[in-house]
């Protein structure tokens, strides 16, 4: 009953409009409401590969989705470096301070992830708080432009993906056996040795998983390039939102959030085996 | 070295959200630029009627979301950590997993077409709005919760729903009685975290909502846009309060246990 119940959940919500993306990248481009004739109609199969030709038409699809993944690596890289260093000084905090610390960590959350990105806005653009603190400290004469450019959408993206880093790697170095890098210790192996041949290698699956908890989301991310990029700089997300929204061409959306799935096919099974093998 | 990273990192963290609390007390029209001490904003923000109907939506959105969510992850999560093998059980491990890795958009659009295909064979959803929202928000949501409840129920000790039921409790009562409250608060941390996920969400609610639901995030989304006001400051500032108050009082409950 339960098994059913859940089952039927998962097929309606979950598989069946995963299977309609898939099918609708085949249909076409129309006006009208909803603007696309379906795949398959009264009269069977009237499907097309329209929308597949305009992916493979020119490198503007390809070079987004290499910019995507460029980004969204970067944006793992830095978050991994920076929450692996968080996480160790939340760990190896005293136990009472553990439960707090990490509060403050997800706390910054709940101000809003759009009013968030209205700060950076407001901090970052020619007339902003950070350029009006320079000019008047006199490092500056003009204001710098810091907002719509790659710098500001990959701070966005490390300042609102930072905490997906630091959780699951503060459970694991939490839980850590410190013995072993005591026993190291004793035996003459200065700190770095030890944080290089016994930290890391044991928090090495928990790193691979925060990484690839940030660079999977990272690389479909829409709503930060947006109000925070460069406006000529197309990456993924944008391309399948702009085709969506903008052009109104459903089946290209379709076909690009297939290739997008694609893409990150094997992230997302190497991800899957790390989260069950910790 | 390992207290100055977690010293770097809050910093950062909490840089952008304290300018904004410190601003949002600005008389000044300009967001972030000190006008002197001003409640203006926190009154516009109370005049202002559009938001504070999109922030009433949401939050019943959320609330109605997160309560589908717990109940659907509870059914996920109860499968996932007790039923076994079973034919399937790979595939249906993947699915109650793909919410949670699936990049929004393509979970927005994926929704999208969904309602719309079923509009087009059943007639229903006549019209998207706040229940297309209801149902996008839940089955991001229960992929959160299943995994949590999995956990919980894998890791509980098997020995006292054996006792209550070599005691003669019929299995719905060693559910009830037993198994509920053990499990109850990763159900509860669950529903939170669905809340929270409903709350925050532009992606799905862009793609699945229809005209006269406009959820906060995409109203504030829609208002960046345009150029935003103090407004946005003061209610963050609103948002943080509330949060930090209920996360005040769950820590004083845990206190008191």
């Amino acid at each position: 009953m339960i098994r059913a119940g859940a089952w039927l959940a998962l097929l309606l919500l979950v598989a069946a409009p995963l299977v309609i993306v898939l099918g609708m990248g085949f249909g076409t481009s129309a006006p009208g409401v909803p603007p696309v004739i379906p795949p398959i109609g009264r009269a069977g199969w009237q499907g097309s590969l329209e929308a597949w030709a305009l992916l493979f038409a020119d490198t503007y699809y390809l070079d987004a989705a290499l910019r995507s993944l460029r980004l969204a690596a970067i944006t793992a890289g830095l978050c991994l470096v920076l929450g692996f260093g968080m996480a160790l000084g939340i760990a190896s905090a005293a136990p009472r301070w553990q439960a707090p610390l990490l509060a403050l960590v997800l706390l910054p959350f709940w101000s809003g992830f759009v009013l968030r990105l209205a700060a950076w806005v407001g901090l970052l653009r020619d007339g902003g708080w950070v350029n009006s603190v320079l000019l008047q400290a006199g490092l500056i004469s003009e204001p710098l432009p810091l907002l719509y450019s790659e710098g500001a959408m990959l701070l966005g993206m490390v300042h609102g993906y930072l905490p997906f880093a630091v959780l699951p790697l503060t459970a694991t170095l939490a839980r850590r056996d410190l013995r072993l890098e005591e026993a190291a210790a004793d035996l003459g192996a200065g700190r770095w040795t030890v944080f290089l041949t016994i930290t890391l290698p044991l928090a090495a699956p928990a790193a691979g998983a925060a990484f690839l908890l940030v660079f999977i989301p990272a690389a479909g991310e829409v709503v930060i390039p947006e109000v925070l990029g460069a406006p000529d700089s197309v990456l993924f997300g944008r391309a399948i939102w702009g085709e969506f929204f903008q052009t109104r061409d459903w089946p290209a959306a379709a076909v690009l959030s297939t290739a997008l799935l694609a893409l990150l096919l094997v992230p997302i099974a190497l991800y899957q085996r790390l989260s069950v093998a910790r | 070295m390992r207290r100055a990273f977690l010293a770097l990192g809050l910093i950062f963290l909490w840089a952008p959200i304290l300018l904004m609390a410190a601003y949002a007390f600005s008389g000044s029209r300009v967001p972030f630029e000190w006008g002197g001490f001003s409640l203006r904003w926190f009154l516009a923000l109370a005049a202002n009627e559009r938001l504070l109907e999109a922030a009433w939506l949401s939050l019943r959105i959320g609330a109605a979301s997160a309560t589908l969510a717990t109940a659907l992850g509870l059914a996920l999560g109860w499968v996932l950590a007790r039923h076994g093998r079973f034919a399937g059980r790979p595939l249906f491990g993947v699915l109650a997993g793909a919410p949670l890795v699936l990049p929004e958009v393509v979970m927005g659009l994926a929704l999208l077409l969904l309602f719309v295909g079923l509009q087009a064979l059943t007639g229903w959803p006549a019209q998207r709005g706040a229940v297309t929202v209801w149902l996008a928000h839940a089955s991001l949501g229960m992929a959160y919760v299943a995994v949590l409840v999995q956990a919980r129920l894998t890791g509980l000790d098997p020995a006292l729903e054996e006792a209550a039921a070599d005691l003669g409790a019929t299995p719905a009562v060693v559910f009830r009685t037993i198994t509920l409250p053990l499990i109850a608060p990763s159900l509860a941390a669950g529903w939170l975290l669905a809340f929270t996920l409903s709350l925050d969400d532009v992606v799905l609610a862009s793609f699945v909502s229809g005209p006269g639901a406009t959820t906060l995030p995409v109203y504030l989304f829609s208002q960046l846009r345009l150029g935003m006001t103090p407004e946005a400051n003061a209610l963050a500032v609103v948002m943080l309060g509330f949060a930090g108050g209920l996360g005040l009082i769950a820590w004083m409950l845990r206190l008191r246990r």
